[in-house]
């Protein structure tokens, strides 16, 4: 892997991959990969976070393996497990085809605890094949225990097996936590970590990222839909402001109606790409015809 | 000034405004700087951005301390103000009447015994120094019952349905040779609690006592609770509450709140709260209370609009209003009317035994 020696070339790095990010966010990514920390990224739901470690893994042509938590993760499908069927499918096999005088226990025991029969989840799977790009995406799902676990896991890029012993990365794996803030996460795993709190992006800037996502999109529509989202951003009576992602959504929807300059009837009929709460669209299609005006 | 001192002295200056500078984040930042480089302005701020602050609370005042610290002009004197620490009158222990030197210990007791019956049911608001105080110690007697939850997690149980991962696991402990079924059952979570307590004027005789429950409910259950207190503005005093001395946490807390005993802008103050917290997920499945005598000088819709939507939100909505204990209330004023068909609850919350009550209904 190439390593950026500034966050101006990081940027670039990205930016050629289709991730646009501003200088704060290309600043603290590069910190992080210099100084081989966590990167913590905490915002608005949409903005970009878990597409930053997929541009990452892609800018640098690096494997990318995602940990999504949930509540009750534990390191059986975090870290590995042993598969107990196909264990057991091979003690029978054993027991059937080999002569009785000849079986070995030692070696048959041994032969249990190979790498065949171990399920690989996807933080064994980084520290292998890194360097890789780790997701581990709602942190703030998990419970306090796997957070725990996980700073372990983190501050040492080790992993120890018992049966087979020591699972150590060559070089550490870029590790991206994302969280939505449901619960505050322990001060010590924040401590380890870098932090980033990603904002939504300007309207300048939003239609940039547009038009690399969709290059088909022209400037002109581009520009009317980065508008009204923003404009329903800044309304602040929203209960959802729409993010990055449903900006996409939207354009996304438009181009596949075929429209090329967003009249009041195609935005209206499409809003539900836009806004997700009942309110919200009633609200919002009050208001369309003075922000397309 | 050396440049490792001046960014030294940046961080101290920073976690002397209040965020949560510790020394292995000074390191980090120091370390980020020599990476960056400390020619350019926006790299330092940005490195110090990432490894100085830890939430989005604490960018505003990154922002300032940066801003400050980083100029062009002399530093001007801080001007920090600091609240003063509260002071609690302690008061002597309850002093009997002493007819005669020959009273014998059991009527002492008994005598003792029914003061503290009394104040269990006296309206806070009109306790004296004196008699405050002993109800602040009565807290410490109620009991709590932390509400459950069903969690998707299983753990082992005698009863229930077949962990087959332990069957097998058990099996093959005795290579292969069958035993018994292992079981499981869905493991009871405590479910979070929500506290919102109103700390504006017309609530001022009540705030004390309520932030003292929600201390003792955060005691019980640390990590669950979350406590906000609404005035004219919003304010996370989860971290004052976790502190283990109830007169420390409640120090603390006034430390925090700016807007002690200011208006209220209650529809507004808890639309903040459920867009910035309680819709992310902090409101989910929670038991929310709300303490508050639903004095509204806004619009009563919008609060009605708002706590409608918390109950969409949350697994239960429950309201304490400490005017629900007098006589003859009925909830009739703007406020409290357009939120009551949206509560699972209205209860009272004046005096030790109301909040025993409340929290009751809370563990229910």
């Amino acid at each position: 892997m190439k390593q950026p020696r500034s966050s101006d070339e990081l940027g670039r790095d990205l930016g050629e991959v289709g991730y646009l990010a501003d200088e704060g966010l290309a600043t603290i990514a590069y910190l992080a990969l210099a100084m081989q920390r966590p990167l913590l990224l905490e915002g608005e739901p949409g903005t970009g976070k878990t597409a930053l470690a997929e541009a990452l893994a892609r800018a640098y042509g690096l494997p990318l393996i995602r940990l999504q938590c949930y509540e009750g993760i534990d390191a059986t499908q975090a870290l590995y497990d042993w598969d107990f069927p196909r264990q057991i499918l091979h003690l029978r096999t054993v027991e059937a085809t080999a002569d009785r005088s000849q079986v070995d226990a030692e070696s048959v025991e041994q032969s249990l605890f190979d790498e065949r029969f171990l399920l690989a989840r996807p933080i064994l799977r980084a520290l292998r094949e890194a360097p890789a790009v780790l997701l581990v995406d709602e942190i703030d799902r998990a419970d306090d225990e796997f957070e725990a676990f996980l700073l372990e896991v983190l501050s040492t890029n080790q992993v120890t097996i018992p049966e087979l012993g020591t699972v150590r990365a060559t070089v550490p794996p870029i590790v991206v936590l994302t969280s939505n803030r449901t619960r505050e996460l322990h001060d010590a795993l924040k401590r380890r970590c870098l932090y980033h709190w990603i904002e939504h992006p300007a309207l300048a800037r939003e239609i940039e990222i547009v038009r690399t996502r969709m290059p088909e999109v022209s400037q002109r529509l581009a520009e009317q839909v980065a508008g009204v989202v923003s404009d329903l951003r800044s309304r602040g009576d929203l209960l959802k402001p729409p993010g990055v992602a449903e900006t996409l959504d939207w354009t996304a929807a438009l181009v596949r109606l075929e429209c090329d300059d967003l009249d009041l009837e195609t935005a209206a009929a499409t809003i539900g790409a836009v806004c997700k709460y009942r309110e919200d669209i009633d609200r919002v299609r009050d208001a369309l015809s003075s922000m397309l005006a | 000034m050396s440049d490792v001192a001046i960014f030294a002295g940046f961080a101290k200056a920073l976690r002397a405004a209040g965020a949560g500078v510790t020394a292995d984040r000074t390191r980090t930042f120091l370390e980020a700087v020599s990476l960056v480089g400390p020619d350019r302005r926006r790299d330092v701020y940005w490195a110090g951005r990432a490894t100085l602050c830890a939430e989005p609370d604490d960018l505003a005042t990154y922002d300032a301390v940066f801003a400050s610290w980083f100029s062009a002009e002399e530093p001007r004197a801080r001007t920090r103000s600091r609240q003063d620490r509260q002071v609690v009158v302690q008061a002597g222990l309850d002093e009997a009447p002493r007819g005669s030197a020959e009273a014998g210990d059991d009527q002492q007791v008994a005598m003792l015994a029914s003061v503290t019956e009394t104040l269990r049911h006296r309206d806070v608001a009109s306790l004296s120094v004196g008699e405050r105080a002993v109800v602040a110690r009565m807290f410490a007697g109620l009991d709590v019952t932390v509400p459950r939850r069903r969690s998707p997690r299983r753990t082992p149980r005698r009863h229930g349905d077949l962990d087959p991962t332990r069957t097998l696991r058990d099996q093959l402990r005795r290579a292969g040779e069958p035993g018994p079924l292992r079981f499981r059952a869905p493991r009871r979570r405590p479910r979070r609690v929500v506290i919102l307590v109103d700390v504006s004027g017309s609530m001022s005789a009540y705030a004390d006592s309520l932030l003292r429950l929600a201390h003792r409910l955060a005691a019980a259950s640390p990590r669950q609770v979350e406590v906000f207190t609404l005035g004219t503005r919003l304010t996370r005093v989860t971290a004052a509450m976790r502190l283990r001395d109830p007169e420390d946490a409640l120090a603390a807390a006034g430390a925090t709140v700016p807007d002690w005993s200011g208006g209220t802008r209650l529809g507004e103050v808890l639309r903040a709260f459920i867009d910035r917290w309680g819709q992310r997920g902090m409101a989910r499945g929670a038991v929310v209370v709300i303490a508050s005598d639903g004095w509204e000088r806004g619009d009563p819709v919008l609060l009605g609009d708002q706590v409608a939507r918390l109950q969409r939100l949350a697994h239960r909505v429950l309201w304490a209003n400490p005017h629900r204990g007098r006589a003859g209330y009925a909830p009739v004023q703007g406020g409290i009317a357009a939120v009551h068909p949206h509560l699972d609850a209205l209860v009272a919350g004046h005096s030790v035994a109301a909040f025993q009550a409340l929290l009751d209904e809370v563990g229910r």
